[in-house]
């Protein structure tokens, strides 16, 4: 919500731009593009998440050469760079605005952006309108860099006539929490020098208010400026309950490109990545070379935190076609997990080498999904020290990594101080299927298999009990870890560490925050 | 003279399961994947084409490929069948973006 005196963004006039010959014409826009581009990643280097996402973006488009290549040929047939360009961008942006989709529709503002910003090189003279501080905004629609040109620090609000709350100056307007209404519809010409009060979460837009009306408004703001705040204030610190107690808090993660644009700083580390996904496709498993390389752009992400990757948890519901089994009448207590591979021990090989690699490079740690019998986790030791002297004989370095198990098939949780491993991750998610005997893909009994079952936390209690007992690190990475409503309960049941997806890391750490473990009993 | 067998092939498709299908930032994760690879890498709606460069964020945008599409790739030269898998991978992944999670999305 916001209080302030419009300014109305027109339309920037241009001045025509004389065309040259051809070949000064092709300089001018080839400059013309190379500046456009250099501030854009200006931008980029001092932006961070959404913003610094949009704009990468932006610079993409332009430093792909087929943006501007129909202008090259309007400019080598004689056209002036500036008509060239603006040509050929209006092409470009109709062609998003063609189809329903209102996400492609939102990116031609992105473009308008583009072409504003390089017609600015190309017409110099053109720019010039100042937006004071604090002012309620109002367009047909923002160009991004526009609204990156103004400071926001000083409060003020965003009335767009046209626009789309899917814009990437709508979700910049929300992560800076710029109050933002969109597709008002109004005359903007009218509104000019009027003070305006805006409330985003219910799109009103009141002109000339009452005194009355100004009170309510602000009393509103007021209550909607705490919640917001609260949540988004937690991101980036450290996890601590309300009694100071530290919570470990990592991400789950599936791959070095889907970590790009979170910063590591919010979490411990990666507390689970699932390997599975490389390996579906035509082209079967990944070999030994790809997973390294896989692996180490996830530790050269993580800077130097440390990087808990579990091996190929194939089968159940993730069947990959040449390795798990068909046609189990029961998958999810069929040849899954280590059960799998165990049985590929060339595929399990493979990757163990790979991880082995990778752990020459900073603190990478092995976990086995779905072991049942203490033999399993020894027999994987025997891979992967019959891994170790492999690659000490091919000289190729490698740190034998920690080696650890997951806990989510009741047996190793009821008789977790039988397994000799290096630490436990609780797969909250399987464990809960399992011990309520309720199917995670079966939505009639989706409300049996919830982790507060009391007989699913006792196992929680245990199994961190165990850890504190031996010493061993214990944490949990199944999705109730970043349940709110679940996480003050896995806190009371002695667990310290929590790994979740990267969007629900605000949340989580919030949800710590408000948990008060004096009087525990842990 | 030509050496055959130096032309690596590959296809594969997956579908579009993030929330918003292949717009700006999956596209630029895409390309920026695709020119890892040195082999040529092309994206299509359909089995028959129109194939477009895979490297190109101005022409991955214009397929304005929607979330449910079936997007196919191919490749041809060194490390074909990496990058196929690779690309296909991340569209796999949803591009690593926030979805409604299907249950082999979740993890434990």
């Amino acid at each position: 919500m916001a209080d302030g005196v419009v300014t109305v963004l027109g339309a920037v006039k241009r001045p025509r731009r004389e065309a040259g010959t051809p070949a000064q014409e092709a300089l001018a826009l080839k400059d013309a593009l190379a500046q456009a581009l250099a501030e854009i990643e200006t931008l980029v280097g001092c932006t961070a998440g959404d913003a610094s996402d949009m704009l990468a973006f932006q610079a993409a488009m332009l430093s792909d050469d087929e943006l501007a290549r129909p202008a090259f040929e309007s400019v080598s047939a004689g056209e002036s760079a500036s008509a060239a360009w603006e040509v050929a961008i209006a092409d470009e942006i109709s062609g998003y605005r063609a189809g329903e989709d209102a996400y492609f529709s939102a990116r031609a503002t992105d473009l308008e952006d583009i072409r504003d910003r390089v017609l600015g090189h190309l017409t110099p003279a053109a720019d010039g309108e100042l937006i004071p501080g604090g002012s309620v905004l109002v367009a047909t629609d923002l160009p991004l860099s526009r609204f990156l040109g103004i400071d926001w620090a000083q409060g003020g609000a965003i009335v767009l006539t046209e626009g789309s709350p899917t814009s990437h100056v709508a979700m910049l307007a929300r992560a800076r929490r710029v109050p933002m209404v969109v597709g008002l519809g109004a005359a903007a010409g009218s509104m000019a020098g009027r003070e305006a009060l805006v409330d985003a979460a219910s799109g009103e837009v009141v002109l000339d208010p009452t005194d009355d009306t100004r009170t309510a408004f602000a009393a509103r703001a007021g209550r909607a400026e705490v919640d917001a705040a609260a949540a988004a204030v937690f991101r980036r610190r450290p996890a601590a309950t309300k009694d100071g107690t530290a919570i470990s808090v990592n991400l789950n993660a599936a791959s070095a490109e889907e970590l790009q644009g979170i910063d590591p700083a919010i979490c411990d580390g990666i507390g689970l990545v699932r390997t599975e996904l490389m390996f579906y496709g035509p082209g079967g498993p990944p070999d030994e070379d790809a997973q390294y390389e896989a692996y180490r752009r996830i530790l050269v992400w993580a800077q130097g935190r440390p990087v808990t990757i579990r091996t190929l948890d194939a089968g159940g519901d993730k069947p990959i076609e040449g390795v798990t089994m068909s046609g189990e009448s029961n998958p999810f207590l069929g040849v899954r997990g280590i059960r799998l591979s165990l049985r590929h021990p060339a595929l399990f090989q493979t990757q163990l080498r790979a991880l082995a690699r990778a752990a020459a490079h900073a603190d990478l740690r092995i976990m086995l999904p779905m072991v049942t019998v203490p033999a399993e986790l020894e027999a994987a030791r025997t891979l992967l020290d019959e891994a170790m002297t492999s690659l000490a004989g091919d000289r190729i370095p490698a740190v034998r990594p920690k080696l650890g198990i997951m806990i989510e098939v009741p047996a190793a949780a009821i008789a977790v101080d039988q397994f000799d491993a290096d630490f436990f991750s609780i797969g909250s998610n399987d464990l809960t299927q399992y011990v309520t005997a309720a199917g995670r893909d079966i939505g009639a009994v989706a409300d049996l298999a919830d982790p507060l079952n009391p007989a699913v936390m006792r196992l929680i209690a245990s199994v961190a009990q165990h850890g504190r007992d031996s010493g061993r690190g214990v944490s949990l990475c199944g999705d109730a870890g970043g349940e709110p409503r679940v996480i003050g309960a896995l806190l009371h049941a002695g667990l310290r560490s929590l790994s979740v997806a990267p969007q629900s890391v605000a949340a989580a750490k919030q949800a710590i925050a408000g948990v008060d473990l004096r009087g525990a009993t842990s | 003279m030509k050496d055959e067998t130096a032309a690596e092939q590959a296809t594969d498709r997956a579908e579009l399961i993030n929330a918003v299908g292949l717009h700006a930032r999956p596209s630029v994760k895409l390309t920026q994947l695709a020119k890892t690879f040195d082999c040529r890498v092309e994206i299509a709606l359909s089995a028959d084409g129109p194939w477009v460069d895979a490297k190109s964020p101005v022409k991955v945008m214009r397929v304005k490929a929607p979330r449910g599409a079936v997007l196919h790739v191919r490749a041809s030269g060194k490390s074909a069948r990496a990058a196929a898998a690779a690309l296909m991978g991340l569209v796999r992944d949803g591009f690593g973006e926030a979805m409604d999670q299907p249950a082999d999305q979740s993890h434990g």
